[in-house]
């Protein structure tokens, strides 16, 4: 049995989602902000900031970055769902344009050569996964330039394998990580192809904060990059200090026998991302 | 942390920023540019066709930013600085041919622009990214000044007032942590 939706419903919840999004700090970010809020010196001073934002953001009703991001959307669309009142894709399109044009975010969508802006915040960047099942799940993921700026997709050799992938974490993230607003979160795609790849590492930085990876050897790999990239020492806001990631997050798929890709994505201490099920 | 920090006043007129070491805090008030990415090619085409540049960039300090718009009812919106080494290709030319004196953004810059900095004894102030409701708080006004086309991008002067800045790099080349 097929279940109805309205495609003006989708639009209503995506013009939300983004409003909402870019201006609310996550939880899970906060919570551990507040955990590390006792450093000392300027990094002390760096977190006590953003908590501040955060709260003077959620009292105003103020983006809690100038940078209101490129607008990435990703949908889960159960097989049993029939969407009427219009076309799926159009209605996404059309909330992001009301989030940005109404809520005075900023229009950061430009032509890659003329970079004459399209003026409305889109094209929206939409990722489709058709699952089982009559319900549609949408996420929110407004995405600032400078931390997708600091990301990364590389084709490794098989041969370099872990310590191939270690080592481009980390010498990529000593060149970069401190321009892209620690404390980060570092998402990261290993296997399936080029496209795919740089996906996985997008839906690594949709886990919990906190998440474990349920995969024992990512588990330890995670783990072990997180202790690497906080020793590099650019620290919260980049100019020293020891809090530089809050976590890292490792999504694979199986590849080609001739390759390895590996993808970075990386996010800044907004972490802005919002998940409603329709 | 703000407690007993120096303050400074924009236009950097009689060389106020030379006292400012590297790692330390101060607050800076006075009225600031704000430009990015587009408002530098801008620049850097007027340079080299050896045309004016549509304001007076001498002694004075660009921030690179570009806030939320104004709302409607007139409030500012919020505003925080970009990742100052995209400008590194701009700004050695800049601070010669312009006399532009401060820079604020953040992160680090490459040896060529802490050489370019040093040798026109000019000074580079980062500011903490993703904080923007709260920098809002440091900004008296906002209005566009040039390049309105640019939309996003378009020049603006700020004023600020006692906003909280890190010296990353000071008139001598001394960076911070270095």
């Amino acid at each position: 049995m097929a279940r109805e939706l309205s495609a003006r419903v989708i639009s209503a919840t995506v013009k939300e989602l983004f409003l909402k999004a870019t201006v609310l700090l996550p939880q899970d970010m906060e919570e551990a902000i507040r955990a590390h809020q006792g450093q000392g010196g300027l990094e002390g001073y760096v977190m006590a900031s953003i908590l501040k934002n955060s709260e003077i953001a959620r009292e105003e009703n103020i983006p809690l970055c100038q940078d209101t991001g490129a607008a990435i959307v990703f949908v889960q669309l159960g097989q049993d769902v029939h969407i009427v009142d219009g076309f799926i894709g159009e209605a996404i399109q059309q909330g992001v344009r009301e989030a940005y044009g109404e809520g005075f975010l900023r229009k950061s969508i430009c032509n890659p050569l003329s970079r004459k802006n399209t003026s409305d915040n889109t094209p929206t960047f939409i990722h489709y996964d058709v699952v089982a099942g009559d319900s549609l799940t949408i996420t929110a993921m407004p995405k600032g330039g400078g931390a997708e700026n600091a990301s990364l997709i590389e084709m490794l050799t098989p041969a370099e394998g872990i310590e191939g992938i270690k080592k481009l974490v980390i010498n990529h993230l000593r060149k970069v990580g401190r321009n892209a607003c620690p404390p980060l979160t570092v998402g990261i795609g290993i296997g399936a192809t080029l496209e795919s790849v740089g996906v996985l590492a997008k839906k690594a930085l949709l886990l919990p904060l906190k998440a474990i990876n349920p995969d024992p050897t990512l588990a330890h790999l995670e783990a072990e990059l997180l202790v690497a990239i906080n020793n590099l020492g650019f620290g919260a806001g980049g100019y020293g200090g020891w809090v530089s990631a809050f976590g890292v997050h490792i999504l694979t798929m199986p590849c080609h026998i001739a390759c390895l890709p590996v993808a970075i994505n990386i996010q800044c201490h907004a972490a802005r991302h919002l998940e409603v099920q329709l | 942390m703000l407690q007993g920090c120096q303050s400074i006043r924009t236009p950097f007129r009689d060389n106020e920023h030379r006292s400012l070491r590297a790692g330390e805090i101060v607050l800076l008030s006075g009225f600031v540019y704000c430009a990015r990415d587009a408002a530098h090619l801008r620049f850097q085409e007027a340079i080299q066709k050896e045309e004016k540049l549509p304001l007076n960039l001498s002694d004075e300090t660009i921030f690179y930013a570009a806030p939320t718009p104004t709302r409607a009812d007139g409030s500012i919106g919020a505003i925080g600085p970009t990742t100052s080494s995209r400008m590194d290709t701009f700004t050695p030319a800049l601070l010669k041919q312009t006399g532009l004196k401060g820079m604020i953004g953040k992160g680090f810059r490459s040896e060529v622009v802490r050489d370019a900095i040093f040798s026109n004894r000019a000074i580079y102030l980062g500011a903490i990214g993703g904080v923007a409701a709260l920098i809002r708080k440091y900004v008296l006004s906002v209005r566009t000044v040039a390049y309105a086309d640019l939309s996003a991008e378009a020049v603006l002067c700020v004023e600020l007032v006692d906003f909280p800045l890190v010296v990353v790099i000071d008139s001598l080349g001394n960076q911070i942590g270095a």
